[in-house]
């Protein structure tokens, strides 16, 4: 096998049809980084999952003076008997893990820390906040049941499950992984169809070349190497961009909303993406040269 | 070398076969002629010989290969001691004399010193030495085809076959043509050249196989082209 004679054929095959394998490498470039965004978000979004799901709580405010709730009929505020059996109640559940009661100076504390608007939190009286029982949950899937329990309980205002405002947002994140698989699963099926094209013109142009190979006895590898790695090297260069991509992605955009999320997306999430992508780019451009030699270029 | 043993070819929508329980010995280091007019079954018989086509039935032999037992894989192995040579050359126009003969040793994967070594020697034997960085296009006809025989030779085949080598050359030069191919036999390697060329066949006087409508109509030693042409 002689190396040289191999590469300089490939060199003069890619040289020949360069529009056709700047399309490929486009193509291929797009679609794996398209790949490569749907995989990071993915892994995203489940890392996030994870460490969210052990911190939600359900959080059961209590009705106040003159609250202007549907379920605080006597607009006098729950009383202290009232609170007591009702932490109880949620207590003796066996779905709950622990409650905990977050009075209005706490829950006034906890706002202005996470609250921004500083007239806003300026403003904001002891007396303006409600009261709240935190429950933790064993299994936050069971979230339903407690609170259709709870919520018929005198003296409970509302129930906001912490998970329903997440599940927004994570809903927002899969859809957009689900889009950029999506394009992706398109420009890997255009890539292939372009290789393949390639590969064709390829095939025609040298069809001397090949002809009088198969007459001297050379073999099916040598005959097909050169198609083949034209492929695979527009299909690293392709690669190579997608990388760049991604690497850009990550910088621009993860690391710019990074403050948002609990968990940053690590670098070595990054080099696993790219490697996979790349993977799967070269195994695209092998298949797909492979299929279209073996039916124009009968050996 | 070459053995056919009762070969019948039909191409795929015809009826009438190619070939027709054709049986052929050539030994090794014959020189054998085969005319015919066109459709006659000339081409056929040469790619059967390089397994290009398979036989309808019968059996062939060629270099002690049962072809029809020979896997696809091997193909190429048994294309290596076979060179051939056509009436359009088949030379690659965008590489020299040079490069033309050692493509055909680098694609079967040679080591580059041997190249160098007998590269030059078989453009000698064909006579172009000095030529040997010309592109096709500035040689003759009669010079391209001695680049195609080259090609053919430089792997040291036992078989060599012809297909009209002499169609796209004046008389005057066919006569150096055929005088390189007598000087490829005489070094033990068997020659088939398929030809219509009567004034050649007749000054040759080698073996003779003559087909017509796919059947063997003559087969005979030391022979000339026919009567009838």
């Amino acid at each position: 096998m002689r190396a040289n004679f191999i590469f300089s054929e490939v060199w003069i095959g890619l040289r020949r049809n360069l529009t056709m394998t700047i399309a490929v490498i486009v193509t291929v470039a797009v679609g794996m980084a398209l790949l490569g965004v749907g995989l990071m978000i993915n892994s995203q979004v489940s890392s996030m999952t994870g460490y969210w799901t052990d911190k939600v709580e359900l959080s059961v405010y209590l009705c106040k003076k003159d609250s202007a709730f549907e379920s605080c009929k006597d607009k006098a505020g729950i009383s202290q008997e009232q609170k007591v059996a009702l932490e109880q109640t949620i207590k003796e559940m066996p779905e709950v893990e622990s409650v905990e009661f977050e009075d209005a100076a706490k829950a006034l504390e906890n706002f202005k820390i996470s609250e921004n608007n500083r007239t806003l939190s300026a403003i904001v009286k002891v007396e303006d906040m409600p009261e709240s029982f935190r429950v933790k949950l064993r299994d936050p899937d069971k979230a339903p049941a407690v609170i259709d329990t709870i919520e018929g309980q005198a003296g409970v205002s509302n129930i906001i499950n912490e998970r329903d405002l997440l599940e927004n947002y994570f809903g927002f994140m899969n859809r957009l992984q689900y889009m950029a698989l999506g394009v992706a699963i398109l420009m890997v099926g255009a890539a292939t169809l372009l290789i393949g094209n390639t590969v064709r013109l390829s095939a025609y142009n040298r069809r001397r070349e090949t002809g009088i190979m198969r007459l001297v006895g050379a073999s099916n590898v040598y005959i097909q190497l050169p198609f083949v790695l034209e492929g695979v090297i527009a299909g690293l260069i392709g690669g190579v961009f997608a990388a760049v991509l991604l690497i850009t992605t990550k910088v621009l955009l993860f690391e710019g909303i990074q403050s948002y999320m609990a968990v940053p997306l690590g670098w070595d999430t990054v080099a696993g993406v790219i490697t996979l992508t790349m993977a799967v780019g070269v195994i695209i451009c092998i298949l797909a040269s492979f299929i279209t030699l073996r039916r124009y270029l009968r050996v | 070398m070459i053995h056919f043993d009762n070969v019948t070819k039909v191409y795929q929508n015809q009826n009438r076969p190619a070939l027709d329980h054709v049986s052929v010995d050539v030994d090794k280091g014959e020189f054998v002629f085969l005319v015919g007019p066109s459709g006659s079954g000339k081409s056929t018989f040469l790619r059967l010989v390089l397994k290009e086509e398979r036989p309808n039935s019968g059996a062939i032999h060629v270099a002690g290969k049962d072809l029809a037992r020979l896997s696809n894989f091997k193909v190429p192995h048994l294309r290596r001691r076979i060179g051939c040579v056509f009436q359009d050359f088949r030379l690659l126009p965008n590489k020299n004399v040079y490069e033309n003969v050692a493509f055909a040793l680098e694609v079967i994967g040679k080591p580059r010193r041997f190249i160098r070594k007998v590269v030059p020697e078989v453009i000698e034997l064909v006579g172009l030495e000095g030529k040997a960085h010309r592109m096709p296009d500035e040689l003759s006809g009669g010079e391209q085809q001695r680049v195609a025989m080259a090609r053919a030779f430089v792997n040291r085949p036992m078989i060599l076959l012809a297909d009209e080598p002499t169609g796209n050359i004046d008389p005057a030069t066919s006569i150096g043509i055929m005088k390189v191919l007598d000087r490829i036999n005489r070094t033990g390697t068997t020659v088939l050249m398929a030809t219509h060329d009567a004034a050649i066949v007749d000054s040759m006087r080698k073996r003779v196989v003559e087909l017509e409508d796919g059947k063997i109509v003559r087969d005979q030693s030391r022979g000339v082209y026919g009567q009838a042409y």
